[in-house]
Formats: C-alpha cells, structure tokens, sequence
C-alpha cells in the first residue's frame, strides 16, 4: 500500500508498504529516518517515541496506515520545531522542518565509507542541547524518545516540577545513566527556556 | 559512521582546554541528540537482505531432522542454513572454551539455541519462513541445578569435554571449581564469641541494554567478508569469527557501529557468525536486527548464585573467620563462567580482613540459559551475600553496621584471602563514613501542607495503592570490591596508534584504537589523554576496527586504565619523536633544547619554565609522526587450583552506598526514596561521566534488588518473561536520587593515578537496598530480587 503523511513538516509519500509494518518501521527502513530507535517493539520502552497529530506515542505501536494524512515529528525534527515554536510559525505548513533528502545523508550506509561527523554546528533545539551539556547522554539509543517525549513536555509545562518529570519520562526506560542526568537536562532546558539560565 | 572529533567550542584557545580532569562533553552527543548516531541496528546497505534465527523451543532435546524445503520455496526467501552448511571444519566458537557451536548439531542444550538462518528481502519474509522450517525434536532430561547436575547419572552436557578445566572438576557438569584456603578456620572458629550463617539466592538479571543484538555483514570481491557491529571486543569476535567462516583473519575486516549498552551482554558473539554465513552464502548484504524477546534468548545473562556463608566474630566485633560456598549456575555453554568463578571466589570475603577464610566457588553446566558476562562479574552476587552477612553479625553482636564495617574493614597494606597484599589506597571505612554522614532524606515527602497525599512520592505511585497507611521507612549499608583488569594472569594489553601532523596551520592528532564505545565514554577520555599529553586542542577520534591492534574488551571497568594507559603511552612516544625532531632541526637555535624538560603545550614546545621553544608548525612542517603501540599494566598471577593462593589481581575498586527506602508493608510495594554513593576513582578523568557511571552503575544494582530477574521454569527450563512487559527495568519513577561522593586517592601503578569505575557501585548498592528493606520490615530476606510476596508472606 501508499502511505502519505506529514514527517517533520514535509508532505511525504511511501511506497510498497507492507500492511503488518509499523510506523516506526516505515519511518526507518523507507524514510531513511532512523532516529526514532527499535529498542523493544512492544511499546514498553519508548525509545520510538515520535509525535502523532502532536501527542507523543510508541511508533512501533502505530500501523503504518494509521498515519494516513497525519502529522508525525521525529528526533530529526526537533531543531526544526523548536526554531519554528520560537518564531511562531505554523510547522504543518512545510515552512520549516527538514527534508527527507537532508535526513537521508544522516542514513549508514557502510559503502559511503565509515568516515566520521561529529555534528558539529547542527542547530539543535534546547532540550537536545541541554541533554549534551548535563551528560544525559551515554549509549544515547534511549536518547530520540526521551528528547521528543520532554519537549512535548516541555512545551506544554514550561516550569515542570521533578514530580512532573518523572512522570512524563516514565514511559522511556534508559539503562545507562540511572535518570538522574536526564533530570538535570530537562531541568536546565526549562530554566534556559524560561531565561533564568543562559547558554 | 563512528563519530569522531569533538564540539567546536572545546577546541578553541590556544591553551591546552579540554585535558584529563575536565568534564568534557562527548565527541558524538550531537549526533545522539540528532538521531544521526548509526548504531547498529541503523546500518543499511543497498540491495540487503534480512537475516532471520530460528530458535529451539526446548531446553534440552535430541534433533531427529530438520526440514528446510518449504521454508526455501517461499518468495523472497535467499537461503535457508542450518548446521550442515556450515563451511569450515570449525562448527563451535567461544569466549575461553569453544563449546557453543554455531547452529545446534544433533542436539539443542538451552531454550532458544539458534537451530537455523534464514535470509529474506523483507524481515517478516524471514520470520514467516523460519516458522516453516520442520525440526523434529525429542526431548531429553533436564539439569536444572547442583543437585540434578551432579546426581549419578546426570545427563552430561558436554561429553568427553577436554578443556582445560576439565581435569581439575570434580564433576564434568561443573564448569571450573576455585577452592580458596587461607590461614586455619578452625582456629578461628574455636575464637568466635559470635557466629552467624546465612543461604542466599541471587536471581538471574539480563543486562537489558537498550541497542538490540544487531549487524551487517557485506560480502566482499576477495571472498571475504566486511561485519559491522555492535560488539565488546572486535579482535575477540574475529578470533572466534573466522575460523567458523573457514577464512583468515584479515578477510574477516570488523568495524565497530554505534553500540547501545552492552554491561557485559555482548562479550560472547550473537549475530556475528550468522550474519556473515548468510552473506557469504547469498552474496549479498545481510543485516539482523533481533527484537527485545530474541534478545533475550540472544547474550547470556548474569549468573544467579546460591550462597551459603558463615561468618564469626569475637564479641568486641573483630571477625575470626569466613567459610563460604558459591554455587553459580553457568547454564548451557561456558561463556565467561572460569573467570566469574575467579571474581566471586577471589572476592568473596568482601573488603574485609579476615585472616582465616575458606571458599569454594563453582560453576555448573546446565540446561538453562547460559551465563557470562555482566557488570560486576562474579563479584555482585558474593557481595550481596556477604553484606546481609555483616548485618546479620552486627544484630548478633548488637553492633552498629556501621560500626562492625568499619572496623573490619580493609585498607592498604591489608592481605585478600588469596595472599595478594592490596597496594593502593583502599578507604573502605571512610566510603561508609561518608554516606552514613550524609543528612537523611526528609521523612513523608509524599504529604503536602493541608493538601492531598502526592502518590507518586509513595510506593506503588500513580496506581494510588496509599496515601502514606501502612509505610514504613528503613536505611541500609553496604560496601564491596571489585577487580578491575582481567585477572589471574590473563595478557591484558591494549594498542593505540597515534598520529600527530600539521594541517593548515593547526596541530591535530588522530588516535586510532580498537576500543569498544559501548556508552561509557572512552572516546571522550581518549581526546583529553591526547590533549594533555600532546598540548594540541583538535583531537579526531578514529572510528574503532580491527585495522588496529586489540584493545581488549570494553569490560571489568578497564578501557580507562589499558586503552587509556595504550593511548597515553602512545602519545608519549609521539612527543619524544616531536622533540627529537625539534632538537635536530631547531636544537641549534636555543641551549634549551639540550638542557630543559621539554612539553608539548598550546600547539608548542615549552620548557617546563614555560618558555615558548617553538611551535609544533616549525617542528613538524609537512612531517607526520605516527605510532601504533602496545601498553600492559602489572602482570597477575593464576590461583593456585588447589588453595586459591596467588596475586591474581592488578587493581581494586571500592564504593559504598547507603540506601532509604520506604516499604507499603500490607501490599509489599517498595520505594526506594534515596541512594548515595561514595566511591572512590583514584583521579577523575572526566568527573561528568564518571558520576554518570556511577549512578547508572548504581540503578542496575536496585533493579535486580527489587524487580529485575529472568525468571526460568524449573519444570521446563524455559524461561518465562523474555519481555519489557515481563522482565522489568527501573523506570525513572523507580529510580531516586543518587547522590554521589567521589574520592580521589591515586594508585601509583595507574595511569594518572585512576581507578577503574563502571562495576563497583552495581556491587553495594542491591545489598544496601536490601539492607534497608529489612530494617524496615523486619523480614530475613534471603534472596534478590525482593517480590511483594516475600513482603506480604502472601
């Protein structure tokens, strides 16, 4: 089948869609999207967390053809749509977000050579930076669903307390870090947010 | 693929910025935060097919045959493997013994022992094709424990075994056995005033890392083949690899893709073979990717114990002696069992002095699921032990646990059961002082002025179970030791090439290592042992392969200290090239060169009074100084067979926690509302990533204290909970506050004096939960995990 919806504020298409595939397998077998990652499979982990319609869900828990016309934000698009929140612009427009074509050279393809980039000068969207700085990241697979489960967060609680935290976060199991760095990063993303801390 | 280099902003200045001791940030956290990081499950190759495992359903069964026919006649399926079409006169790989073979021969020995391969051009092709492949089992008896393992006439799992353990076994299902005798027991025993025994169980936990078992392996024109990994230890693969694959070595080229957690997990191989015979076979790419419930069948897991300890003491606290028994359950193959052996008996006494000790350590083959490899090794399960020991003993004596720790405890100059004299700092009683002199965490936090109870302060959280009725509070204490290194005599050495030139000006080094960045943050450490050794601020990291020389394995908590000691080595060495050259070509210019201890700092060559020599432009030119180099710490010793006797260890790692919990004791529901940790780490490298270390390390140790274990039918041998539904992990709503004291007391045999860190705190902090669970309730609790039953007697 086709499958057409809306992937960081680009109209996409995708095509020979299996009806048994998961959106979170569309999304990095056909999109070339691997950021939202595949740790479980069964919606226990939130390591696939991507934003639907703006509601953050499991995307391995999401047929593929549930995204029919709808709207879905992955890690890939989260710089895009905090640049976006700030100047108040209407991200399901295709304004802004990142092209799939800009994505796909994210894609591991061992034949380009395993040649390295650090990323740097990627604009990031504060919460992506905050998670650099507190030293929220350590393997990083829980990273993606953890960023895009706290910037919606986030953007509907500017000043969560740690209780909020927590309990937003409680759907994405981390093994490496214990949680308390995440903590410490959503933390400063809400006090930089807010202006109390600087960059 | 692998990232490299390190943020802009670190590099900047003409001071050397960013060295050993700062808390720089990690060269691939933007390409973590982006999505861009490929790990291994990321991979992709045109043209690539799937690669599919189809796994015994029995634990212990003869195979009768195996069908293949129709599962190959299925559209889009490339082949269909099974043990026949093994290539090589090799069929069984191995981590010490080479027991496991490749896919099952004849017979199967474990629940989810790989049985055959598929290769399909849509994952769910290969599934579908795997569940119409026909094997035909009969079913043999079981070994599920000491008693069935070595009653007479137990089924034997591996007949005719000829490794070199098998001599000194007393029984073939017994994997390796390390006797330890120390001083005379008997004696000791005749002056014990107090003297209290325990039974202990320690459940079976799974590393539970997030990054699944994944790979793709590219067949290449020489007949080789390319395997990209997530993996340990990339030359301990490829020594097992090849041989399978009937190919050299060097036709086997490994390169490290970005790894998800490994805690021990991915010390033995999972996919690597499998994917490259079905690269090999078809002539195409094939990436396998398991999902969380073939994970679980896919590493082996942490070894669940039986333990029985004695422990007696004079009245006025002083222990007389120890005898203790440990009984590991190794499962189906022997993976790491030897070595786990090793730990659990070498450190089984604890951080204690106890002159006159007895212990013997096992472990069995069996038919369940088999066990290495994780955080802590052996060490875990002796401790957890021997710290409800030191409770039980205090209560006995009427003792502070504090107190009787402390006054029993280790330090430098004191000698382990196995004669080895521990030579470097060893604050275990000041660890203890320090998380016991820590305020306690307020009491009812859950209750709010005048409002409503906030149930997620209390046990059972949002599923509203109370409103602080029937909580209690209890604290507990514990502290261990852990190795750090390979031990007992094991050629522990790791490589670094370094490279050092001159581009546009600017100085940049390239350090090239086979290190395993599993998540831990040795490549970050990496760039600031280049920085401070080199003086140059740009440092690129070269991705991890099997171009370079071993590293070892990213395990026992030693990438630091060897691949951080190889890359320092190396840098060294570069340096006196750089010098070298600067005295030949510049030495003429200024007395300095002959006469003045030269460093290299800021791009430049200094004199140690800080006068600017040259800068590494005029130096170097167009030259490039590059070294690939082998570094070893101290050499160790085995235990003697027989008394155990030997220095089998080259460093040690202490922490201590103290943990609060607070128990709803009608429902059996814990919460643990804080777990401090002081440990100590010799010298910080980077202080960020060691506290992250620390508390990670931390929160795998509640886990298995109050909710994590692979649970196994007894009956079946079959495990039940392969799921994140079934096998639970904390949760950042489990999880407390970890406040943690570092210590700095340098080892001098160390690079920079520092201390391995990753394994320590998951030692202490599972029995210092348990300790506080029992002061709360009151309760023996004999084994980990605790479940609500063994709160509720229900």
């Amino acid at each position: 089948m086709r499958v057409n919806f809306t992937v960081n504020g680009r109209r996409q298409e995708a095509d020979d869609v299996w009806e048994g595939e998961s959106l979170l397998y569309v999304l990095r077998e056909r999109m070339g999207l691997p950021g939202s990652k595949n740790a479980c499979e069964q919606g226990e982990c939130g390591s696939c967390t991507v934003r639907l319609d703006g509601v953050p869900v499991c995307s391995c828990l999401v047929a593929a053809g549930q995204a029919q016309d709808r709207d879905i934000v992955t890690v890939e698009g989260l710089a895009a749509l905090a640049a976006c929140r700030t100047e108040g612009g209407d991200c399901a427009s295709g304004a802004c977000g990142t092209g799939l074509d800009e994505a796909r050279q994210w894609r591991a393809d061992p034949a380009r050579g395993t040649d390295s980039q650090t990323g740097e000068g990627t604009e990031l969207s504060p919460v992506q930076q905050a998670f650099i700085d507190a030293g929220a990241v350590q393997c990083g697979f829980c990273t993606p669903g953890l960023l895009v489960a706290a910037d919606e967060m986030l953007e509907a609680n500017p000043s969560p307390s740690d209780a909020d935290i927590r309990e937003a976060l409680s759907g994405n199991l981390c093994r490496c870090t214990g949680y308390e760095k995440i903590l410490d990063a959503v933390r400063l993303a809400a006090a930089r947010q807010e202006g109390t801390v600087s960059r | 693929m692998t990232a490299t280099g390190v943020p802009g902003h670190l590099t900047q200045g003409s001071a050397t910025r960013g060295g050993i001791g700062e808390s720089t940030l990690r060269p691939d956290g933007t390409l973590k935060v982006t999505g861009e990081f490929a790990y291994a499950s990321d991979m992709w190759h045109e043209d690539m097919l799937w690669g599919h495992t189809l796994r015994s359903p029995h634990a212990h069964a003869r195979i009768v045959s195996v069908d293949t026919g129709e599962a190959l006649a299925q559209a889009g399926v490339y082949a269909v493997l099974t043990h026949d079409d093994l290539p090589a006169e090799v069929k069984n790989y191995g981590l010490e013994i080479q027991d496991t073979p490749a896919l099952a021969h004849g017979r199967v020995r474990h629940h989810g022992e790989p049985v055959a391969l598929v290769a399909a051009d849509h994952p769910e092709t290969a599934r579908r094709a795997a569940a119409k492949i026909k094997v035909v089992y009969e079913e043999l008896p079981l070994v599920t424990d000491e008693a069935s393992a070595t009653a007479p006439g137990a089924p034997l799992l591996h007949e005719g075994r000829d490794d070199h353990h098998a001599a000194h076994t007393p029984h073939p299902n017994i994997v390796h056995r390390q006797p330890i005798v120390h001083g005379d027991v008997a004696a000791g025993r005749a002056r014990a005033d107090v003297v209290v025994t325990g039974e202990y169980v320690f459940g079976m936990q799974d590393q539970a890392f997030l990054g699944p078992e994944s790979g793709l392996a590219v067949p290449a024109e020489d007949g080789g083949v390319d395997l990209y990994v997530a993996t340990q230890w990339l030359h301990a693969d490829l020594r097992q690899i090849a041989p399978v694959l009937g190919l050299p070595e060097e036709k086997v080229r490994m390169t490290l893709s970005g790894v998800g957690g490994a805690f021990g997990g991915r010390e033995d191989l999972s996919m690597q073979i499998h994917a490259c015979l079905l690269a090999l076979r078809t002539g195409k790419p094939v990436k396998m990717v398991y999902n969380r419930f073939e994970s679980f069948f896919g590493h082996v897991h942490r070894h669940p114990a039986k333990l029985h300890y004695e422990h007696g003491a004079t009245r006025d606290g002083k222990l007389t002696h120890l005898v203790c028994r440990i009984v590991l359950d190794g499962g189906a193959y022997a993976s790491s069992s030897p070595a786990v052996v090793g730990n659990a008996a070498s450190l089984g006494a604890g951080p204690y002095v106890i002159d006159n000790v007895e212990i013997e350590t096992l472990a069995l083959y069996t038919n369940n699921p088999p066990c290495g490899a994780m955080r802590g090794f052996g060490a875990v399960q002796a401790c957890f032990a021997y710290e409800a020991q030191m409770d039980k003993l205090a209560a006995a004596l009427g003792m502070d646990p504090v107190e009787l720790r402390q006054l029993n405890a280790m330090e430098q100059g004191s000698v382990l059961p196995t004669g080895q004299s521990v030579d470097s700092p060893a604050p275990v009683a000041e660890l203890l002082r320090r998380v016991k002199a820590r305020p306690l965490p307020p009491e009812r936090q859950w209750e709010s002025a005048g409002g409503p109870a906030d149930v997620r302060a209390l046990p059972g959280g949002l599923s509203n179970t109370t409103h602080g009725e029937g909580v209690v509070r209890g604290v507990g204490y514990a502290v261990g030791i852990k190795n750090v290194g390979f031990s007992e005599g094991f050629d522990d050495y790791s490589t670094a090439r370094v490279r050092l030139q001159v581009a546009g000006g600017e100085p940049v080094a390239v350090v090239h290592t086979a290190m395993a960045e599993v998540g831990q943050g040795g490549i970050t450490v990496h760039a600031q042992i280049a920085r401070t050794e080199l003086g140059v601020s740009q440092v690129t990291i070269h991705p991890a392969d099997t171009q370079v020389g071993s590293a070892g394995s990213t395990s026992a908590s030693r990438q630091t200290y060897v691949t951080g000691g190889a890359v320092k080595h190396a840098c060294e060495a570069v340096r006196e090239k750089v010098l070298e050259r600067g005295r030949a070509k510049l030495g003429t210019y200024h007395p300095a060169w002959a006469t003045a201890e030269l460093l290299l700092e800021g791009g430049k060559v200094v004199t140690d009074g800080g006068e600017v020599l040259a800068s590494l432009a005029e130096v170097l030119g167009d030259e490039v100084v590059d070294l690939e180099l082998e570094w070893r710490h101290r050499p160790t010793e085995p235990f003697d067979l027989r008394t155990g006797q030997g220095n089998g260890h080259v460093q040690y790692s202490f922490a201590a926690h103290r943990a609060v919990v607070e128990v709803d004791t009608e429902l059996g529901l814990v919460k643990v509302v804080e777990l401090a940790c002081a440990q100590d780490v010799g010298k910080a490298l980077n202080p960020l990533s060691v506290v992250g270390q620390i508390q990670g390390g931390s929160t795998q140790g509640l886990g298995v204290a109050v909710m994590e274990e692979i649970v196994v039918d007894p009956a079946t041998a079959k495990v039940r909970n392969p799921s994140f539904t079934d096998y639970l992990i904390p949760t950042i709503l489990d999880t407390p506050t970890i406040p943690v004291d570092v210590l700095e007391l340098a080892d001098d045999h160390a690079p920079y004096g520092l201390r391995g860190v990753g394994e320590a705190p998951t030692l202490s902090s599972t029995p210092a939960v348990l300790a506080a669970i029992r002061a709360a309730t009151g309760l023996e609790l004999n084994r980990t995990p605790v479940r609500p039953e063994h709160l509720t007697g229900s």
